[in-house]
């Protein structure tokens, strides 16, 4: 029983590994041909069909380039930012909820690699512990753009970390008062979307999830114009290539993270009528894939969002980021917390 | 005073609306822009396969003609060197000896020619100037090289094939307005070369 508890636990680590990977390669390429749409061009399309095989022409040209250790580094530190980064990064995957629960062999499985009943709070705390990646390869890199651009990331996410947590306690309150998320998701199944309660908690959550992963408006991290690279300025072959990719890896899990808390996760409307149209029985496996399903073309979607933000948008200037995420987005976030918890005591959910 | 454009703009910094502080409007404005513009055409030209139309009267590589009979036209006249704005003409001339007539149209022809198309501006002047219509611009682009000396064109490279099929083709830039053109009086090579004029001919010298 442990056994296969543990083959089944292990196997979908690794499916979950090679998913956000898989993803983050690919977004690497539909970022390029979103923003050449976007731009009226064609985008990568020499490597394979319609440039398919584009990510692994760029990981491999990455993989054989000249990795450089600067002289006057911290090696030991060089080496740990990026790698403390995308560990993080991956880190994050773990309690989200993929799928519905299936039996087999008697056996109910989950498709969560594990429920703790304090998921956001550990998704808070492993986003934040990312920064740490970022702040020791700036500091490690003894460069000065690198120094800077480590420290404007860091105190972006420290000043977006509040808004976004003041967001989530506010979701928490409305959706039932559990940190779980599989509870978070499982509680939209039968009503709404908590988007429908929380509209402005997820306007915020939005804002704040892309300052997080520090993507264009708010990519000051990495401001070339400015910072040279940014805190990866001194960062070569794959090390850098674990840092682009590890904020892919961030955006595809903060994508999963909002379609889980704010858009119902797995479920979608009508979910019910359809499986029992389809014949399908509580507890089978059908039912876990169409909803992963569901779930990745929300994640999807998200994504893309994400994408057309970015080559929307241009970059906030450091004040005007400061000014938003402390004067307005801070105060918004309490607002909707006061509001929340008005409303809550009212429709009786919540007794002092 | 007298404004010197009608798209002057008098700049105002006043305080932002409400709606421009809080950045939202724009920002969706600016995004249905940014959308419209996934479904429009796409103006990209997939290179070497698919090349962008030249204009008819495109100017690029030049080519030196033979005739009919496949014998060079070029007689070494200097005209085009003398006519070239960039000074990127230069030759050598020679004489035919006895049995080269199928090779060179004229007593006179160029041994050596060189064009260097690094200092080629591509203006045309030569082939305006040329009285034995034996230079001519064609669509073809020069080619990219790593050094400086690989742009400097030889015969090698400017003379066309004596094969028939493979001659190029300048029907493009010899339109018989083109021809009609070239007896205007008024230009170097007639002046030059006029049968019928009795004043004396300008002389060339550097």
């Amino acid at each position: 029983m442990l056994s296969s508890f543990l083959v089944f636990k292990i196997l979908l680590c690794v499916i979950v590994f090679a998913i956000s990977l898989g993803i983050a390669a690919y977004s690497t390429l539909w970022e390029r041909k979103f923003a050449a749409f976007l731009q009226d061009r064609i985008g990568p399309n020499r490597a394979g069909p319609g440039g398919i095989l584009q990510p692994l022409a760029d990981g491999g040209k990455l993989f054989f380039k000249e990795e450089i250790i600067p002289d006057v580094s911290n090696k030991f530190l060089f080496v740990l930012g990026p790698s403390l980064f995308m560990i993080t990064a991956l880190m994050t995957g773990v309690v989200i909820p993929w799928g519905k629960d299936f039996i087999w062999n008697g056996q109910r499985i989950s498709l969560q690699i594990t429920d703790i009943n304090v998921g956001v709070l550990y998704l808070l705390g492993v986003v934040s512990v990312g920064v740490y990646g970022i702040m020791i390869g700036g500091w490690a890199s003894n460069n000065k753009y690198a120094l800077l651009g480590a420290l404007r990331a860091s105190s972006q996410m420290i000043s977006y970390e509040i808004a976004m947590g003041i967001s989530i306690i506010a979701l928490i309150i409305s959706a039932g008062g559990t940190l779980s998320l599989k509870e978070i998701v499982e509680n939209q199944d039968a009503g709404y979307a908590n988007v429908v309660y929380q509209p402005l908690g997820f306007l915020i959550f939005f804002i704040c999830a892309l300052a997080e992963t520090n993507r264009a408006p708010f990519d000051l991290p990495e401001t070339e114009s400015e910072l040279v690279g940014g805190y990866h300025t001194e960062y070569s072959s794959m090390k850098l290539g674990l840092y682009l990719f590890a904020e892919y890896i961030n955006m595809f899990i903060s994508s999963a993270v909002m379609s889980a808390l704010y858009f119902g996760g797995y479920n979608f409307p009508f979910a019910k009528e359809v499986y029992s149209a389809l014949g399908l029985n509580e507890g089978s496996l059908a039912i876990s894939l169409i909803g992963a399903g569901v779930f990745f073309i929300k994640i999807i979607l998200f994504i893309n969002v994400f994408m057309w933000i970015r080559w929307t948008l241009p970059r906030f200037r450091f004040d005007q980021l400061m000014n938003l995420g402390w004067r307005y987005l801070i105060p918004l976030s309490l607002f909707n917390l006061l509001l929340t918890i008005v409303v809550e005591y009212f429709r009786g959910n919540l007794n002092f | 005073m007298l404004s010197l454009t009608n798209r002057k703009k008098i700049v105002s910094k006043k305080e932002q609306s409400l709606s421009e502080r809080i950045y939202l409007p724009g920002v969706l404005k600016g995004m249905s822009i940014t959308i419209r513009h996934l479904f429009k055409k796409k103006a990209t030209i997939q290179y070497p396969e698919e090349k962008r139309p030249l204009s008819p009267v495109f100017r690029g590589r030049h080519v030196l003609k033979r005739d009919e009979n496949g014998a060079e036209r070029c007689t070494a006249c200097g005209l085009c060197a003398l006519a070239c704005p960039a000074e990127a003409i230069t030759m050598v001339a020679a004489e035919r000896k006895p049995g080269e007539e199928h090779l060179y149209r004229e007593e006179k022809y160029a041994k050596e020619y060189y064009i260097d198309m690094l200092r080629c501006i591509f203006c045309g002047l030569c082939e305006e100037a040329c009285p034995k219509e034996a230079i001519f611009l064609t669509d073809r682009i020069v080619d990219t090289e790593f050094w400086r000396e690989d742009f400097i064109y030889g015969k090698d490279k400017l003379l066309e094939p004596v094969e028939k099929d493979k001659r190029i083709d300048v029907t493009k830039r010899q339109t018989p307005a083109v021809l009609e053109f070239k007896k205007r009086p008024g230009l170097m090579h007639n002046i030059l070369y006029d049968p019928n004029e009795k004043k004396e001919t300008k002389r060339i010298g550097h």
